[in-house]
Order: structure tokens, then sequence, then C-alpha cells
């Protein structure tokens, strides 16, 4: 086994069922390769936000196996769990903002909660606000937000803490294509700083922006993976230096 | 396009707890605006008042019973008056003599008189309605009724016209009627002690239920449960030490009114009813218990929560 598996993150024959439903996913399989950009898509109810949950820890497969920075996830007692959870970022469909948090609690948040300084977050708080161009809005509430507006703030607070991966659901639907647009560009720069990303969009226009991405396509539960890529992805898709760096 | 801002190795981990204030205002702070503490408050205050009634029922009880039950009293029952004293004064003689008895008292006519007075009229003829000489005697233990029979074998010869009574059996029918009311009390004290922890496990519960969203962002960027039930116990704690101190105050409130009016009765027997410094103290530990409830629940619910999450 190569460094890059160890530190990846596999899903072996994965299965998920709700209650007693049948399967929203099936033997899905893939292994996402430190610090590359892949694209979930797939129509609605496909399973994409089921797919992301299992990524994010916050559900357990019905079956297979999910093995995460070289552990397996599945066997790892509750307990352990927190400290795997503080190294993702994640954007969630429904933002799940603290509605009586201020914008800038809580983009502060997930750093307060593994115990970062205030003087330390102070400055990285703000430049965030700052860039996803609600540097005027820190005091307000989400309910005060518009929809795109709280869709930055829960973009900024997955983000600030530099995760290793960072789980990204439907994170541009609320927003203009040149937000969109911007919003791609703080993902890829986060990329470029090694951390793998994952964004499950429905908007086609999207995938291009980002040429060496990787596209994950789900249909009706299902992984369809018809070069192999996704289980053996080429070597270059997977190193830095053949990346183009001319955007921006 | 601006580049995205750096983000600095320094945010990315540390060792800080996550506590105090910023983790605090995770939780609204309804404080004296919301309805837990005002729930507590009240419920704590009935609880203190009802603690009161019955420690108090339960002093004038035992203080009435030590007084009366180591209590004898020696009657002579003799119409004439020289007599009357000659035997008075044997027994009385006789009885301190006896190993049972801790001291004897001649109830002075004087004050007999003056007990009667009220009944007979100023100055009226002693030898008209003729008195009994009254003995009272404090008894080394209880006036039982061997230790009784022995005075009345004593005094046989001496002072044939006298009759021993313990003080107690006069006031049989209101020990019982006592008894009675120190099983209603400790009942009530206990039911109203169950109620109040539910009502205040319930608006704990319910303090929280609003939280559930919050406890489960707070999860799924990390936290562990300890961190994210730590923190509703100290907002929960913080409410109910501010609900207790409340009620406290209003239930003490009561009871010192209450104890001002059963002091101007001037009784005898109610006198025996004020709280002893341990009465305060079990009074006090009313509120603490409320805040530790309060808290625990604050905690179970908190940890039952997380753990139907991942
Ligand atoms: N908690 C749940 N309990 C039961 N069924 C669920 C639950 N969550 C999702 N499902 C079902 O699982 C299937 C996949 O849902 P999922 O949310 O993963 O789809 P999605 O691809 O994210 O869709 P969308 O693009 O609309 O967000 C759907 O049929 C949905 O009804
Ligand atoms: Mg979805």
């Amino acid at each position: 086994m190569n460094a890059t598996e160890k530190e990846g993150i596999t899903f072996d024959n994965v299965g998920l069922r709700y209650g007693a439903d049948r399967e929203v996913l099936s033997d899905v399989s893939f292994t996402l390769f430190p610090g590359s950009f892949y694209f979930l898509t797939g129509a609605s109810g496909a399973g994409k936000t089921s797919l992301l949950k299992l990524l994010y820890l916050a559900q357990r497969p019905s079956r297979g196996a999910i093995r995460m920075f070289g552990t397996d996830v599945i066997t790892l007692p509750r307990n352990r769990l927190p400290s795997y959870r503080r190294r993702l970022g994640v954007v969630f469909q429904d933002f799940r903002l603290v509605p009586h948090l201020s914008a800038y609690d809580n983009v502060a948040l997930p750093l307060r909660v593994s115990g970062v300084r205030e003087a330390d977050l102070k400055k990285p708080v703000r430049d965030m606000m700052e860039w996803v161009g609600l540097g005027h809005r820190i005091d307000a509430r989400p309910a005060t937000l518009s929809g795109g507006e709280q869709q930055r703030v829960a973009i900024a607070r997955a983000v600030i803490g530099r995760p290793e991966l960072l789980v990204a659901d439907e994170p541009t639907g609320n927003v203009d294509p040149e937000m969109a647009l911007k919003l791609l560009r703080l993902f890829e720069s986060l990329n470029r700083m090694g951390t793998t990303v994952v964004v499950a969009t429905h908007d086609v226009h999207l995938l291009k922006k980002v040429p060496e991405s990787l596209i994950m396509r789900l249909d009706k539960g299902r992984l369809s993976d018809p070069t192999g890529a996704l289980r053996y992805p080429p070597r270059a898709n997977t190193q830095a230096g053949n990346r183009g760096d001319g955007r921006g | 396009m601006k580049k995205p801002p750096a983000i600095g190795k320094t945010t990315v981990r540390g060792l800080n707890p996550f506590g105090g204030e910023r983790a605090a205002q995770l939780v609204p702070q309804a404080r004296l605006a919301g309805p837990m503490p005002w729930v507590i408050a009240i419920m704590i205050a009935l609880t203190v008042i009802a603690a009161a009634g019955g420690l108090a029922l339960n002093n004038v009880a035992s203080n009435a019973r030590a007084d009366l039950a180591g209590g004898a009293t020696v009657q002579i029952l003799e119409a004439s008056k020289q007599e009357r004293n000659r035997q008075a004064t044997a027994a009385e003689a006789m009885l301190a003599e006896h190993p049972a008895v801790a001291s004897t008292r001649r109830v002075p006519d004087a004050e007999l008189d003056a007990l009667l007075e009220p009944w007979l009229g100023v100055g009226a003829d002693n030898e008209a309605v003729p008195m009994p000489a009254l003995i009272d005697i404090r008894l080394r233990d209880d006036a039982t009724e061997d230790t009784l029979n022995a005075l009345r074998g004593l005094l046989v010869s001496a002072a044939p016209s006298a009759r021993v009574d313990a003080q107690s059996s006069w006031l049989a029918p209101v020990f019982s009627a006592i008894s009675s009311l120190q099983w209603l009390s400790a009942a009530l004290v206990i039911l109203l002690g169950l109620t109040s922890a539910a009502a205040v496990w319930l608006a704990a519960r319910s303090a929280l239920g609003a939280n559930n969203e919050t406890i489960e962002i707070v999860h799924l960027l990390g936290g562990t449960d300890v961190q994210i039930a730590r923190i509703f116990e100290r907002s929960i704690g913080f409410d109910a030490t501010l609900g207790g101190a409340v009620g406290l105050a209003l239930g003490l409130i009561v009871i010192l009114f209450l104890g001002q009016r059963f002091d101007e009765l001037g009784s005898g027997m109610m006198a025996g009813g004020g709280l002893d410094w341990l009465d305060w103290i079990a009074i006090a530990i009313i509120p603490l218990i409320g805040v530790a409830i309060a808290m625990l629940t604050a905690r179970i619910t908190v940890l039952g929560a997380l753990r139907r999450l991942l």
C-alpha cells in the first residue's frame, strides 16, 4: 500500500439504507486521492447528500467498508470520531448555521470547538468574511441574511479550519454565477494547499470550470465509473505539478 | 479577482478548551425573561415553605414532648388548709429524696390563684372553693406508669390525699393531632419535592428542546459529547441558580412572616416551633438540590440526544 492510499479516503462496496427501505446507495466503491478535486453529480434523489453524509461522518453505512486518513472509521468507537470530524470541512445543503449566533461567531465556531485562542482567530475569521463578501455583515444573525449570504457564511465556516477534506453539498445553489465562480476559486485555492475537495452539484457549467477535476456520477444510488478512474485514477490526477496554474 | 485569504497555520489546531462565555453564547440566554428560572423559583419557594412548616411542626411536637414526658404533677386534694399544707410539705420532702426525681417545685398558692382568677374573680375566698396543692416534678427519665406507681406507693402513707399524674397524659389528644399533622406535612414535603424535581426536569428539557439543532451542528463540527453537554449544563445551571435564589428568597419571606405571626400568639406551645440551625441548613440545601437536578437533566438530555447521532 502506497502513501496516497494510506492517507486517502476509500469506500469499498458501501451500501446505505434508511430504516427498512430499499438501499439509497449500493455497491459504492471509490478512492479519494489526497489533494484531488471531485465533483459529485446526479439527479435529484440520486443519493448525493447520502453519500456526503457518510463522508462527513454523520451516518454509518449499512454495509461495506470506509477508511479515512488510514483508519477504519466504521469500527471506530463513537468517542474517537470528533477528532476525525475536526479534520473535515462541511458545507451542508441546508447550511445549518446556529440561528442565534452572528455570522462572525458561526464562522469562528469550528475554530473555537477545536480550541483556537480568540486572539488567533479574530483576523482569519474577519479576512474570510471579507473575502466571501460579508465583511459588512459580520454581526448579522443568519435569519437576517439572504439565502446566498447564508450559503457564503456556511462556506466560510467550512474552509476556515483549513480542513484535510472539504465536502460541499450544492454550495453554489443560491448564489449568482459570478459569486459561484468566486466560491469555486476559494475551493481551488484550498485544494492547492492540499485539501481534498468534493463538491456535489447539479450545475454542469461548474464542472468545466475546474478542468482537472474528477467527476463522480451517481445514478439511483449507484456510482458509475466506466473507466475505473475513481478506483484507480491515473497518477497524473494526483500530481499537484500537473495542474494548470494559470487560473485565478 | 482577488486572491482568497491565506488560512494561517495557527488557526488549524489549538489546545484551548472550548468553554466559558464563548461556548455559553451557543445557548440563547433567556435568563429571567424565560419561563425556566421562574418555574424553578416557584417550585423551590413552595418546597422551602412546606419544609419549613414540617420542620417547625416537628420541633413543636418534640419540644412539647420533651417538656412533658419527663414531667409529673402531684395534687393534694384535701379540703382542710392545714392538712393540705402538711401533706404537701411531707410529700415534697419525700419526693426530693427519690432517685427517679430530678427536681420538685411546689406551685405557690398565689400562682394558682392567678391561674384561676379569670374564672373565679379577684379575691375569691380560697376556703370557699377548696384548691388542691400542686407539686411539679421533673423526672430524670420519662414518666412511665412504673415510675408513677413507685411515687404513688411512696406517698400513700405520708400524703394519703396525693394524686400523681403524668403531665403528658393530659395532652394525649394534642399529641395525636400533632402527630397526624406531622405525617401530613412530611407527605406534603415529599410530594412537593417530587413535583419540583419533575418541574425542574421538564423545564430543563424544554429549554434544551429548542437547541437540538445547535447540538447537532456542534456535534458535526467535531464537538465532543462532554464538551457539548458541559455548555448546556452550565447554561441551565446558571438559570437554575437564578431561579433557586429567587425561590429561596420568596420562601424565606413567607417563613419569616409566618414565624412573626406565631410569635405574636405568645403561646407557650408554639414558642417551641422555631427553627434551629440544622433546619436552616436543610432549607438552604433545597435550592442546591434544584440546581443539581437541573444540571443533571441537562447532561442526561444532551448526552441522550447526542447518542442518537453517530
Ligand atoms: N433521512 C432519510 N430517511 C429516509 N430516506 C431518506 C433520508 N434521506 C434521504 N432519503 C432518501 O434517499 C434518497 C437519496 O436522497 P439524497 O438526499 O441523498 O439525494 P440527493 O442526491 O442529495 O438529492 P438532491 O439533489 O435533491 O439534494 C432519496 O430517495 C431520499 O428520499
Ligand atoms: Mg442533496
